[in-house]
């Protein structure tokens, strides 16, 4: 058993393809599970094995199943795979597809069973031109191979899977906003209660689930949830697709324990900063996530931890500030990103960061008032909080915001009272 | 719905208790809060999208934080412990009102909204009052939205209600949420006419001004100058309940007066745009003689009286001809006068037999609906009449019907009624039965089965239904769905009327209805006729036209050109030695009188009208007519008193005590609205608002003195802003307006219970009220005439109705006169496209032929026009003659012969 189940497979440049997945034990929980457990006994085990989800917010995802109406009725159940990786800093999912699509799609075929779907959708990013390719020809291969289909390995287990490339919209990866979107329909998240559990895909059942979460399904149905949870050096379980990016010397992405402590990673993998920068702060999981700062090196990547330090793991990739880059340019850049994804459905969030926007490149570009820092701040308190918007995406954007004016205020206030960026003043453009 | 049950919510420290199916802001509103919001509607429920009714919400007692929740998103639980006023919750909407009004242009002085902006209320009841913004607003492209509507997109807040109301409530597809972000545009694909039937309540569905309505801005007064009344749509038979406002003597616009029971909170387009002719310049306006050059001489009102007295004691002979679109006060005046030997209600044929089964029908063991309960009914059966043209508001509701099968699903779910989206998400494309039987496509063919058969086929499958139903017969293949729809449902409708002109296709409803109700008691019947006041003429005589003429013959507001056609008509003039009009507009029976009496309209004369179920309401003028012009039922009263007739009879009040007495049944009509002694704390009901500005200067260039206002002896209103409007019961209100609620939304400060009744006062008078009487079998043996070819009638919402179509905007959307029809019914009678038919030898209209594969083999459809309609009704088949016209040139450019052909 290996230690590193979700990049097992992944060598070279090209995608891993049927027979060599095979060959490394591929497809031997869906062949020693469908038709042989019961649904209940595979909810079990994801439930057992504490897996919580990879997409960002980290939902523990047997409890996300457990709602699924098991009941016969008419109609059909929908497994949707979040594949609309868009999170700016985030590359972690495309390597999966790229690389092992066989991986995800036993991933799926395996939670479709245990929640008793008969269709799944890989809702896609739709610059994932090579992912896509790779997983239409990995459908085809299994498909020829009886693993998905009709009657799947004689089992009587129907399972059809599709792949749908997104239009291109940061908000399709909100899990009911993609459903509205697969729908045909514009991508405004839907009000909760419902649940997709309950009212989903076409109002029916429906379970949304990241890329990597559904890969580990994969693992944790063939070696177990005890085995799992080993993996993990301190409160969560498993492996976890690790990234960083910035100005280190060897940015990338890697499969570490659950845990692995932030400066490891950093130092270890990523190889330390580049010659001639310093580390300033990082956003840990995404641009949707708090700053850090060095500080909190020593944290351990866990959800419960990070949460703590005042941020959120997110999807686990990293985006390294440095000393040279300027902290009110980079929240600016990422405010507009935010501002420009916003879907318009609820007040605060398209008003109110398009406002944010317009102040931080005032600010940025030597223009701002004092008043725009209160502005600033009670804009934060406005957007800042779940339940205040229709869905996270507003608060998301605000942390990076909010944290930074927390540790880097000063240099806001800086480039009000110099009406200039100091970082230009330096360095001449930025 | 269930037996409510109730929670207690602790609100600001006080305990109350509430519905518990209802939302928080729907609880707080019911409960008098103001509790400012945009996206929610009551009757569409909530979004969550525009997040302006923020509270903040306590876990427990312990809980000092309290999280802030959307009370529209919140459902009312038990023990809830609710924030309004605190500072948490009132500082998270002066935030949130701050972010709506970023981008707005701040343009009320130019805007038509201004006045009665709900986002103005709300701005200034959620406390924003200082910008900080200081960046470029967005700005949009405005789109003609064509002759009704008004676009002005820089005034959007993005509160989604104008597509929810426009594609989720009523169907229509051509407006649309496009774009993203801070950028999304509520509008068209492209300019043109918003195609749905009911876009017009966009105007005041809309919080701010960016749909508003182009034939009030035509000639433009702010909501405090306009005199208002409480008045009823005289347009269809359904008799929706409307605002009619005018200001300077001209009627400037008509709004929706909720009703709970009828109209609810939308009107059609025809309603709500269709009262321009009371400005037209056809009205007439004087009494008239005709001198000896044959040209009418205006004559003063006592002057034309005496004459009439003269003529009527003159006169061997006198025949009174009623009408279906006037009050029934008016009727019966002139029953009263020539007395009901030669009393006519002036109706054709067809309506007057269809009528007459309605009151069978509504005085029997047949349950007929409101509108509000069509939307309860969970099958639906059409039975040739098209609703959307000839019954418009109907439409509206049975679209609401098939949603019951979604409230199943919902209720099956837990999931609220109130969260709109969810519901619709998780019903899809379930709809509860509807089938459509018509000779032409219907608009409501996309949420139900659309049947396409002539009138005679029609009345043959209902009889087929019955049987079925009554299981002497099997149904055929075709039939068994719907018999199985109808006895499958807890309460099935079957609706049907006039508009394919067939009294066959109504019995055969009829034999419908009867054979369900003796399944199911709850079965619904309603029967849609032509006008406003069908009913009224036809419960006061059953006889349709006189077969002779008389020495004089009075004809009160009726076209009969219409109803009666042209060789038929010219024959009975002939036979007529003096005929007087009553009417308000000149047409083509007032051009042949020898004397007129100007009539008011509905907007300038109280007077009791009795909609399709039967439903008895009064209806209000706003002002008071110019000159001599007078309600037609004081002018029958004027002229009685000259006979000795009614002389007790002073005021519109005694008059309904006479009709009282008169007609037991029609007693209830006196109840339908409080009488003119009616005062509230001592005071009559303002048609004024408390700001009415400038009255004192609109005469000011003559002289300084104020004229005393006109007084309103007729009824419990004033011709003023003295009086109250607040206190007035619903039923009565000229207007609706609250402190810090200037628009139409301020409805929901009279309801204790949002979308509920109370606080409406009177919502008309039911007055048949049934029996137990089952109706006895009628014996229906439809069969076409000898070539198989037969015309129908097809209403138009934009043409058809007689007086809404003397309005430029609403003619401007009318068709020209066609013929529609299949291939080989084009062969049988020797033409093709390009052709025209003529509906009869000599003046008779020409119809430009237009083939279409869909329509029913036999069939010829006809626009009902008023060139056209008299012919349309004309009962027996032999009268009517489909000739090639081998005169036509069709008309020059490609201008649409259908309107609603316009969008493709």
């Amino acid at each position: 058993m290996t230690d590193k189940p979700l990049t097992k497979n992944i060598k070279g440049d090209k995608p891993a393809d049927l027979a060599a997945y095979e060959a490394n034990g591929g497809y031997v929980a869906v062949r020693e599970s469908i038709g042989k457990k019961s649904s209940s006994d595979l909810l079990d085990m994801v439930k057992d094995s504490n897996l919580r989800g990879r997409g960002g917010a980290g939902f523990p995802t047997g409890m996300k199943w457990s709602f699924v109406p098991m009941e016969k009725t008419e109609g059909h159940k929908y497994l949707v795979c979040n594949a609309d990786e868009m999170e700016p800093g985030t590359f972690k999912d495309r390597v999966i597809m790229e690389k092992d699509p066989h991986q995800l799609i036993e991933g799926m075929i395996l939670s479709a069973y245990t929640i008793d779907a008969d269709i799944g959708y890989i809702f896609i990013r739709a610059e994932y031109h090579a992912a896509a390719k790779a997983l239409h020809e990995a459908i085809n291969a299994a498909k020829e191979k009886g693993y998905l289909g009709e009657n799947i390995l004689g089992t009587g287990y129907n399972f059809d899977l599709h792949v749908h490339s997104s239009a291109g919209r940061y908000i399709c990866g909100e899990e009911t906003a993609l459903l509205n979107s697969l729908e045909g329909k514009r991508a405004n998240p839907r009000a909760k209660p419902p649940f997709p559990q309950v009212s989903g895909l076409w109002g029916r059942p429906t379970i949304v689930n990241n890329v990597e979460t559904l890969c580990n399904i994969t693992h944790i149905v063939a070696n177990g949830a005890d085995w799992f949870k080993s993996l993990g050096l301190g409160e969560d379980s498993g492996t976890k697709l690790f990234g960083v990016s910035g100005r280190v010397k060897t940015p990338g992405c890697w499969e570490l324990p659950m845990g692995t402590p932030i400066r490891e990673i950093l130092e270890n993998h990523a190889g330390g900063m580049a010659d001639g920068y310093e580390l300033k702060g990082f956003l840990p999981g995404g641009a949707s996530t708090d700053f850090l700062l060095p500080e909190h090196l020593d944290l351990a990547m866990d959800y419960d931890v990070i949460m703590k330090a005042g941020s959120r793991m997110g999807t686990g990739t990293m985006i390294i500030m440095d000393d040279k880059v300027c902290p009110v340019a980079t929240v600016r850049n990422i405010i507009e990103f935010f501002a420009r994804e916003s879907c318009g459905f609820c007040t605060p969030c398209r008003e109110g960061l398009p406002w944010i926007h317009k102040i931080l490149d005032s600010i940025e570009n030597g223009r701002g008032e004092p008043q725009d820092i209160d502005i600033l701040n009670r804009q934060a308190g406005f957007l800042g909080a779940i339940g205040h918007t229709n869905c996270a995406l507003a608060p998301g954007a605000i942390e990076p915001l909010a944290s930074a004016m927390k540790y880097f205020g000063d240099e806001f206030n800086q480039h009000i009272e110099e009406k200039q960026c100091p970082y230009s003043a330096k360095n001449g453009a930025n | 719905m269930g037996p409510i049950s109730m929670a207690k919510i602790t609100v600001d420290g006080r305990t109350f208790e509430v519905d518990d199916s209802d939302n928080l802001l729907e609880a707080l509103l019911g409960l008098g809060e103001d509790l400012p919001y945009f996206c929610w509607h009551p009757e569409m429920g909530s979004l969550g999208s525009c997040r302006q009714c923020a509270v903040v919400q306590y876990q427990n007692e312990d809980d000092e934080r309290g999280r802030v929740v959307m009370s529209c998103m919140t459902p009312v639980t038990d023990g809830a412990i609710i924030s309004v006023q605190g500072e948490k919750a009132s500082d998270f909407r002066k935030s949130n009102i701050e972010s709506v009004m970023l981008n707005h242009p701040h343009d009320c002085p130019v805007c038509e909204e201004g006045g009665e902006c709900h986002l103005q209320d709300m701005t200034v009841m959620s406390g924003h009052k200082d910008r900080q913004y200081k960046y470029q607003k967005t700005t949009f492209n405005n789109q003609d939205l064509g002759p009704f509507i008004g676009h002005e997109m820089n005034r959007c807040i993005t509160c989604y209600r104008c597509v929810r109301f426009y594609r989720d409530y009523s169907g229509g597809d051509d407006l649309a949420a496009f774009g993203s972000r801070g950028r999304v545009f509520f509008g068209r694909a492209e300019d043109g006419v918003l195609e749905n039937e009911f876009a017009g309540n966009l105007v005041e569905m809309c919080p701010t001004g960016v749909f508003t309505d182009k034939t009030l801005s035509a000639h433009y007064t702010r909501k405090w100058d306009l005199q208002s009344a409480p008045a009823i749509c005289t347009s269809c038979s359904l008799g929706c309940n409307i605002t009619v406002s005018e200001r300077y003597g001209e009627v400037r616009r008509v709004h929706n007066r909720y009703n709970s029971e009828v109209n609810g909170y939308f009107l059609c387009d025809r309603g709500r745009f269709g009262a321009g002719y009371v400005n037209s310049d056809d009205r007439i306006p004087y009494c008239g003689i005709r001198n000896a050059n044959g040209v009418y001489e205006a004559t003063p009102a006592d002057d034309a009286l005496s004459h009439l007295k003269t003529l009527l004691n003159d006169a061997k002979s006198v025949i009174g001809i009623g009408s279906p679109r006037s009050s029934l006060e008016a009727n019966f005046a002139l029953q009263t006068l020539v007395g009901e030997d030669n009393f006519y209600s002036g109706l054709s044929g067809s309506e007057a037999e269809i009528a007459s089964l309605q009151l069978q029908v509504l005085n029997s063991d047949i349950k007929t609906p409101s509108l509000a309960e069509v939307e309860d009914c969970d099958a639906v059966l059409i039975l040739g009449e098209d609703t959307t043209n000839h019954a418009p508001r109907l439409a509206l509701s049975i679209r609401q019907a098939v949603r019951n099968e979604a409230i199943d699903l919902a209720k099956e779910a837990r999931i609220p009624l109130w969260q709109d989206a969810a519901v619709r998400k998780l019903a899809q494309d379930a709809r509860s039965p509807l089938f459509i039987l018509t000779s032409s496509e219907d608009r409501l063919d996309g949420v139900g089965t659309g049947i396409r058969l002539s009138s005679e086929d029609i009345a043959l499958a209902g009889i087929n239904i019955a049987n079925g139903i009554d299981g002497t017969v099997e149904g055929g293949a075709d039939i068994q769905p719907i018999v199985e729809a109808l006895t499958n449902a807890s309460k099935p409708l079957i609706v049907t009327g006039s508009s394919s002109a067939s009294p066959d296709v109504v019995s055969a409803a009829v034999k419908i209805a009867t054979a369900l109700t003796k399944r199911n008691a709850k079965t619904g019947l309603l029967i849609c006729t032509d006008e406003a006041n069908t009913l009224a003429a036809v419960k006061l005589t059953e006889k349709p036209f006189p077969a002779t003429g008389a020495d004089v013959a009075i004809i009160l507001e009726n076209d009969l050109s219409m109803r009666v056609a042209g060789s038929t008509l010219d024959d009975w003039l002939a036979q007529v030695t003096n005929l007087v009009v009553i009417d308000s507009l000149d047409n083509n029976v007032s051009s042949r009188s020898s004397v007129v009496l100007p009539a008011a309209t509905f907007a300038e004369a109280e007077g009791t009208y009795i909609n399709n179920e039967g439903r008895a309401q009064r209806s209000f003028g706003a002002f008071k007519p110019k000159g001599d012009i007078a309600p037609a039922w004081d002018w029958l009263l004027r002229i009685c008193h000259g006979q000795d007739l009614l002389t007790d009879v002073k005021h519109i009040d005694d008059l309904l005590d006479a009709i009282a007495s008169a007609h037991k049944d029609l007693a209830g009509a006196v109840d339908a609205a409080p009488n003119a002694a009616f005062r509230v704390h001592g005071q009559k009901i303002s048609r004024m608002t408390h700001r009415s500005s400038g009255r004192t200067a609109i005469v000011a260039d003559v002289t300084l003195h104020e004229p005393k206002q006109p007084e309103d002896n007729n009824s419990a209103l004033s011709y003023s802003m003295e009086g109250t409007n607040q206190g007035a019961p619903g039923g009565m209100k000229a207007y609706t307006w609250a402190p810090g609620w200037n628009s139409n939304q301020s409805i929901s400060k009279f309801q204790h219970e949002m979308s509920g009744s109370a606080g409406e006062g009177t919502r008309g008078v039911k007055l048949f009220t049934g029996s137990s009487v089952q109706l006895a079998a009628t014996e229906i043996s439809p069969d076409g005439n000898s070539n198989g070819i037969r015309i129908v009638p097809n209403w138009h919402i934009f043409g058809s109705d007689e007086l809404s179509n003397r309005c430029e905007a609403i003619h401007s959307l009318a068709p020209s006169p066609y013929a529609l029809l299949s291939p080989g019914t084009a062969g049988k009678l020797g033409v093709q496209a390009g052709d025209a038919l003529k509906l009869a030898a000599g003046d008779a209209p020409s119809l430009a032929v237009m083939l279409d594969d869909s329509i029913a083999e036999g069939c010829v459809i006809c626009p009902v026009l008023e060139e056209t309609r008299a012919y349309l009704h004309l009962q027996a088949v032999g009268d009517r003659l489909l000739i090639k016209d081998e005169s036509w040139t069709p008309p020059a450019g490609d201008e649409n012969i259908i309107s609603s052909d316009r969008s493709s």
